[in-house]
């Protein structure tokens, strides 16, 4: 184990909490108003404190059904009509207040969350007013997108979103559906409502006219109406492989567009001429970055025999350097788990491994006596056909492997039913091009590792889903020819 | 007298001509009800089988250069020209009056010239750079989803037949063709790409029925796409729920292969790579 060898402490640096609001209760968005908050409700816990932080609506069928409805009308009346510079105007609106309120939504992200604040306020929000912006300019120039077409949106969508980057996917999910034109029901996660009625207020002060964006909040039964509704013509989804495959059985015969960004089991691969240090901090960043609650995370890591034993030395060291704490601390590098089930999942995976007799590293850092938390693990000589390199275990578990030749890594990397992201480090540019090309995923980082831009195209391969978020091919997922 | 000798139909599996392994077969007769051929009917095995040659075909011929596929393509036409007299014998045993053979024919030989002038040019368009906020070089481009099942549509002739085998092999894919409609056609035009230097088990052809195969195809978990066309509702809602099992991806349109750019993408992923830019004192990059 190496050697506890802290070089200075750090003071408490929390983020202000002051300038923040959140109502006690939380009804749903529909047609540019939030109904009363519901009898039928749930809480929103900040996963670090367990404390509550506002209670949310379970929506109702009617209310979907009246959700679904607004979206036609909005789609009919208004947004499918207006000019495409206009539309784009609105989306510009909204990037600008996002970046406005920047500060509000870090904070509340991480409060609702669990994530380090470190990361809201310079990833996950920062993103989020960003895609608003690129698909903005989307909006009146989409034939130059499709040579030869004339694209339309497809109409209403239903958009059902995760609680790892919950503004982010968000953004990720309205922006490019609002600049074709669509008309959006959009569901967040149970555990993570606040910032999405948090940008329904801020969309109620862009006057995005009214129906154009409905947020319905409540458990898997409204995503399920949400599939299910007959007025709805299209569903992204970003979640489990296996809720994804129910999804797709569901709308199966049915005519409905379908885009799916499911879960990945990323391969990220260390060569002996890589420059180690790099190599080890990108490692660090591919698994534990969010908590590891990242789809495309590098959760199985491929080191070279020769350089193996340096590799998982200075990763132990580097992980023992990582503040695992209050997610509002500006010197957190790893926050809260986001539920008390997502614990659960992970300590399952983690104690199975730990029962199969894998050797394993995890932090010496104490860890807060209230609130969700896991220490940043990793397992060592992991087979590939254990149960923690084949499956998705969105926390902070790293499963290390080594190998011997080029081959030998494209193939166990390619061996997965997933095929979202994958990772290659080496100082070599050819073996780079070589393997990028063979990694059969949908978004390749060389050198570097969990980068994402809206001008860059994120989806899978496989059983990672279809479809893609961001840049001109995300474009397709939204229009019609 | 000199009696004519008629040929035996077989399945074209990893470019040679096989006997369907279940010793099947069903008649076939053209439209005015002449006997024609036994043909044989395709099993899951073989449908299998083929699967086994087309991914292991797969990654060679998805590494041949945009070039050499081009090349390979044009030649399929030229082949396919100098049969043009027993083709034009076939669409007519289907039904097709003597002018709407030749346009057909016509038709089928055309789409592939637009084909193959795709191959080195689709990655081009649907490619991109993309101008990432941080010091990245960002490229997207389409790759090719793997191994792919079709079938032809029965209205379509020798056309509906190019547009089931050839825009997935042109953009790198290996296919697997069930010959339910154009039985005849399809199995003929399989000597034309014996002939022209199509790497063995790129295009697989199988005669039988969709109710048999369509959910074994639709099942297979080292299949990655599925391109049907002509299928009742229920047949469509049976076999995209299958075929949510690996997430295969589904058409159950068919597209038009004179419009070979999409023709090609659909059977396509988009893959993007991320490199960092060393910005030595602050200097921008270039992209």
């Amino acid at each position: 184990m190496a050697k506890k060898d802290k070089l200075w402490t750090l003071s408490p640096a929390p983020e202000s909490q002051d300038h923040i609001q959140i109502r006690d209760a939380y009804g749903v968005f529909i047609s540019g108003n939030f109904t009363k908050p519901g009898k039928d409700r749930f809480y929103s816990i900040n996963p670090a404190t367990e404390k509550k932080l506002s209670s949310i609506t379970q929506a109702s069928q009617k209310q979907i059904d009246s959700a679904v409805k607004a979206a036609r009308k909005a789609y009919n009346s208004t947004w499918s009509k207006m000019a495409a510079t206009e539309r784009a105007k609105y989306l510009f609106r909204i990037a600008r207040m996002i970046q406005e309120r920047a500060r509000e939504f870090a904070v509340i992200e991480s409060l609702d969350g669990g994530k380090p604040i470190r990361e809201s306020r310079d990833i996950d929000v920062p993103l989020a007013a960003a895609h608003f912006f690129y698909h903005a300019g989307w909006a009146d120039k989409l034939k130059y997108a499709f040579p030869t077409k004339d694209p339309k949106p497809i109409g209403v969508v239903g958009q059902i979103i995760p609680w790892n980057f919950p503004l982010l996917m968000a953004a990720w999910k309205l922006a490019p559906a609002l600049a074709c034109g669509n008309t959006v029901v959009l569901k967040p996660a149970e555990t993570t409502s606040l910032t999405a009625l948090k940008l329904a207020e801020l969309l109620q002060d862009a006057e995005l006219p009214e129906g154009v964006v409905n947020i319905v909040t409540g458990d898997g039964q409204v995503g399920e109406a949400i599939v299910s509704h007959p007025d709805i013509d299209k569903i992204a989804f970003t979640g489990s492989t296996e809720v994804g495959k129910l999804i797709r059985k569901s709308t199966a015969g049915t005519g409905k567009r379908l885009t799916l960004e499911l879960g990945g089991k990323a391969a990220n691969i260390i060569f002996d001429d890589a420059s180690i240090d790099q190599a080890v901090e990108g490692i660090v960043n591919g698994i534990y970055f969010n908590q590891g609650h990242v789809c495309c995370a590098g959760s199985r890591l491929f080191v070279q025999e020769n350089v193996a034993k340096e590799v998982i030395k200075k990763l132990e060291q580097r992980i023992e350097t990582l503040i695992v704490g209050d997610p509002l601390d500006k010197n957190t590098d790893v926050g809260a788990i986001n539920s008390k089930s997502q614990l659960g999942t992970i300590r399952e995976y983690v104690d199975g491994a730990k029962k199969e007799g894998l050797e394993f590293f995890e932090s010496s850092s104490k860890l807060p006596s209230k609130g969700y938390w896991c220490k940043p693990t990793l397992f060592k000589d992991v087979a590939q056909s254990s149960r923690i390199s084949r499956e998705e275990i969105f926390g902070p578990v790293l499963a290390v492997q080594t190998f011997r030749t080029i081959n030998e890594v494209i193939d166990k990397a390619n061996n997965t039913p997933y095929g979202l992201s994958a990772g290659v480090w080496t100082d070599k540019g050819s073996k780079i091009f070589n393997l990028t090309s063979q990694m059969k995923a949908g978004v390749v980082w060389a050198n570097t590792f969990n980068k994402f831009d809206p001008t860059s195209p994120f989806g899978g391969y496989k059983e990672s889903g279809f479809g893609r978020e961001g840049g001109l091919h995300g474009l397709s997922a939204y229009i019609k020819f | 007298m000199n009696i004519e000798v008629s040929k035996t139909y077989k399945l074209y599996i990893n470019g040679s001509f096989q006997r369907t392994e279940s010793g099947r077969y069903y008649e076939r007769h053209s439209t005015n009800e002449k006997f024609l051929a036994n043909m044989p009917k395709a099993s899951r095995k073989d449908f299998r089988n083929a699967v086994q040659f087309a991914r292991a075909a797969q990654s060679g011929w998805q590494g041949r250069s945009a070039y050499n596929k081009s090349q390979i393509v044009y030649r399929i036409a030229e082949m396919l020209q100098q049969e043009k007299g027993r083709f034009l014998n076939l669409l007519e045993h289907e039904g097709f009056s003597k002018k709407g053979a030749q346009a057909n024919f016509e038709e089928a030989l055309t789409s592939i010239i637009h084909l193959a002038g795709w191959c080195d040019k689709y990655v081009q368009v649907a490619g991109t750079v993309n101008p990432v906020a941080s010091s990245h070089f960002n490229f997207s481009i389409p790759e090719p989803m793997g191994v792919i099942c079709t079938n032809i549509s029965a209205e379509e002739g020798l056309a509906g037949v190019i547009n089931a085998l050839i825009p997935g092999i042109c953009g790198g894919n290996t296919v697997i063709c069930l010959a339910e409609n154009c039985d005849y056609l399809a199995l003929d035009f399989s000597e034309v790409l014996a002939n022209s230097d199509v790497p063995a088990g790129t295009i697989n052809i199988l005669t039988g029925t969709t109710e048999e195969l369509g959910e074994h195809m639709a099942r297979h978990m080292d299949v990655n796409a599925l391109a049907f066309c002509g299928l009742s509702h229920d047949q469509v809602l049976n076999l995209e729920k299958f075929a949510s099992e690996n997430m295969k991806r589904v058409y159950f349109d068919s597209s038009d292969s004179m419009d070979g750019f999409y023709s090609i993408m659909r059977f396509q992923e988009i893959k993007t790579t991320w490199h960092p830019i060393d910005r030595i004192e602050g200097s921008a990059s270039g992209y």
